[in-house]
């Protein structure tokens, strides 16, 4: 079950031109209040042009986009008071300190002094940046400064949390601590609109995904459901426990478009995943071969990314 | 939030985003290498270039002191804020904050002005105690300083907006406007002095004003009427400023 969300974000028909090259192509979606909305796409793609127009840094050559009902273009300051922005290439001041970090973006957003230092805290905390508070911004690892990236985004309590990649380059403990606080941040309310190519990330996080491909929108829902979009994708594993099927009479199952086999797992592709699974069960029954797993499987969101984007027909279909 | 949201356009948002601006640049940049070098060192050894073995009344070249390190100092922030922050990757940051690009670029403005009316204190106080030269009309003195200062921090500013890849790209075009325009400027040779070329080329640099101001202000006699060097400085800092926002609107997202 989805969750109806008032829109937070709409993009109608946006445009970017660079010279004669179109960055992005008339792209238009809708983000809900509340909403864990990812952007993929391959590089070039489009996704930082579509964040930069959103956030303000560059202009639309044409088309709509507000925030919080603000135009990004007639209204740009205030539809940037509504968003905090931890940009991929970005980097925190490293000649201040942590702490000083944070109150400079609290500032620049005239947070007043009891309450950015009351949630400066808090996110600290949170964070697990606390006793690194005083220490420089040049002494913290790659991990620290993603965390305390979030922290001043964060200070000035956004109500959308436009993430860039933010886990680019991480170890997997500083990956997993970010994860986590996006999803907590999430389930209280924040809006977060996240741009990955980290396919992991994205099934695990968003309860929405775009895909973009070449400045255009390819495929836009929940991911489940483009799961199930490309039903030609949906597979059954049978795994034989001595003897197995050829793949010749798997593939003469009236259901089966294609087989991929390894060893003693064969890989059924279908659009009725039940149905041949029973086919299967059946023909193995009557050769008197023994299955050890059968399961069906929906494609991952990895295939999905790679059915839409084109990009690599072969792996896809494979 | 809501309540700040509704408050970002309003000039008291703005005015406020300026001075956390120039906190911040404060903070940074004003005892940035870059900044010491070109600010203070520059005018430091340009003085004793000009003065050693000369055999000139010290009192006479104060006024030209202090217009020359009121030039270097003003115009030497502007040029390194933002090519160091598109560098180290702070920019973008910056610019998606509800601070309008106005109230960024008045801040860094603003930075210049403060770090080159302070530091041209300097050589006044030293000109003061170690020669006869003597300030003999303070408002004109204070004009040539600040409007000097702010017409200088605004150059610096707008030479700041290329898409640099590195600050010293930047550094050496702000030394390929500075060095030329000092010289013909009346700061080492009163204007009256200059060769002829150089007193065509004089009013086309906003130095001669501030300067001519700060020698009317240790009482020497001015080159231009009184009441066009203040003038004249405020057309060519609306000039630089308006120039500033334009190209740094233009470029700002270029090199992030």
């Amino acid at each position: 079950m989805v969750k109806e969300h008032k829109n937070i974000i709409e993009v109608k028909g946006l445009i970017k031109r660079f010279d004669r090259v179109k960055a992005v192509d008339g792209i238009s979606f809708a983000v809900g209040d509340g909403e864990l909305f990812g952007f993929l796409g391959p590089n070039g793609a489009g996704k930082t042009t579509t964040v930069r127009m959103l956030t303000g840094v560059l202009k639309s050559t044409e088309g709509t986009a507000t925030i919080q009902r603000h135009d990004i273009c007639s209204e740009p300051l205030q539809s940037r008071a509504h968003i905090a922005v931890v940009p991929e290439e970005a980097n925190v001041y490293l000649d201040l300190s942590v702490w000083q970090n944070i109150m400079l973006m609290a500032d620049l957003y005239g947070i007043p002094r009891k309450q950015r230092i009351r949630k400066a805290e808090e996110l600290l905390d949170l964070l697990g940046l606390s006793d690194r508070r005083e220490h420089k911004a040049r002494t913290l690892s790659k991990g620290l400064r993603q965390r305390l990236m979030l922290c001043a985004a964060l200070v000035s309590e956004p109500e959308i949390l436009f993430l860039d990649e933010p886990t680019s380059g991480l170890d997997v403990q500083s990956r997993q601590m970010i994860h986590k606080i996006i999803r907590q941040l999430n389930s209280q309310g924040l809006t977060i609109f996240l741009t990955t190519h980290n396919m992991e990330e994205a099934e695990n996080l968003c309860s929405r995904v775009a895909i973009i491909n070449e400045g255009k929108i390819v495929a836009i829902d929940i991911p489940d459901r483009l799961r199930t979009a490309i039903e030609a994708r949906q597979y059954v594993e049978v795994v034989f426990l001595d003897k197995r099927l050829s793949t010749q009479e798997v593939k003469s199952l009236s259901s089966v478009s294609s087989v991929d086999m390894a060893g003693n797992v064969i890989r059924a592709y279908t659009e009725t995943p039940g149905k041949t699974a029973t086919e299967v069960a059946c023909l193995a029954k009557s050769r008197d071969i023994e299955i050890e797993q059968l399961c069906t499987r929906k494609p991952s969101l990895q295939e999905v990314f790679l059915y839409f984007t084109n990009q690599d027909k072969k792996a896809a279909m494979q | 939030m809501t309540v700040y949201v509704e408050n970002t356009n309003r000039w008291r948002f703005q005015i406020h985003g300026v001075l956390v601006i120039l906190k911040k640049n404060i903070l940074l940049y004003y005892l940035k290498p870059p900044v010491l070098i070109f600010g203070v060192l520059f005018p430091v050894f340009f003085f004793l270039a000009f003065k050693m073995g000369r055999p000139i009344a010290a009192e006479n070249i104060v006024p030209g002191m202090v217009a020359m390190a009121l030039w270097f100092t003003s115009s030497s922030v502007g040029p390194l804020i933002t090519p160091w922050e598109r560098r180290a990757k702070t920019y973008e940051r910056l610019i998606v904050t509800p601070v309008s690009l106005q109230a960024i670029i008045a801040g860094d403005i603003l930075s210049g002005v403060i770090f080159g009316a302070c530091l041209s204190i300097v050589p006044v106080i030293l000109g003061l105690i170690l020669t006869d030269a003597a300030v003999r009309n303070l408002p004109f003195l204070v004009i040539g300083v600040i409007f000097g200062a702010v017409n200088f921090s605004s150059l610096g500013v707008l030479l700041a907006a290329p898409p640099a890849s590195s600050p010293s790209n930047i550094m050496l075009l702000s030394n390929l406007v500075r060095l030329p325009l000092l010289f013909v400027s009346g700061i080492f040779l009163p204007i009256p002095g200059m060769p002829s070329w150089a007193r065509w080329i004089a009013p086309i640099s906003p130095l001669s004003y501030a300067g001519d101001l700060i020698r009317v202000g240790f009482g020497q006699s001015g080159y231009f009427p009184l009441w066009l060097s203040p003038l004249v400085l405020i057309i060519f800092t609306a000039v630089l400023m308006w120039g500033a926002y334009k190209f740094h609107r233009r470029w700002r997202a270029k090199g992030l």
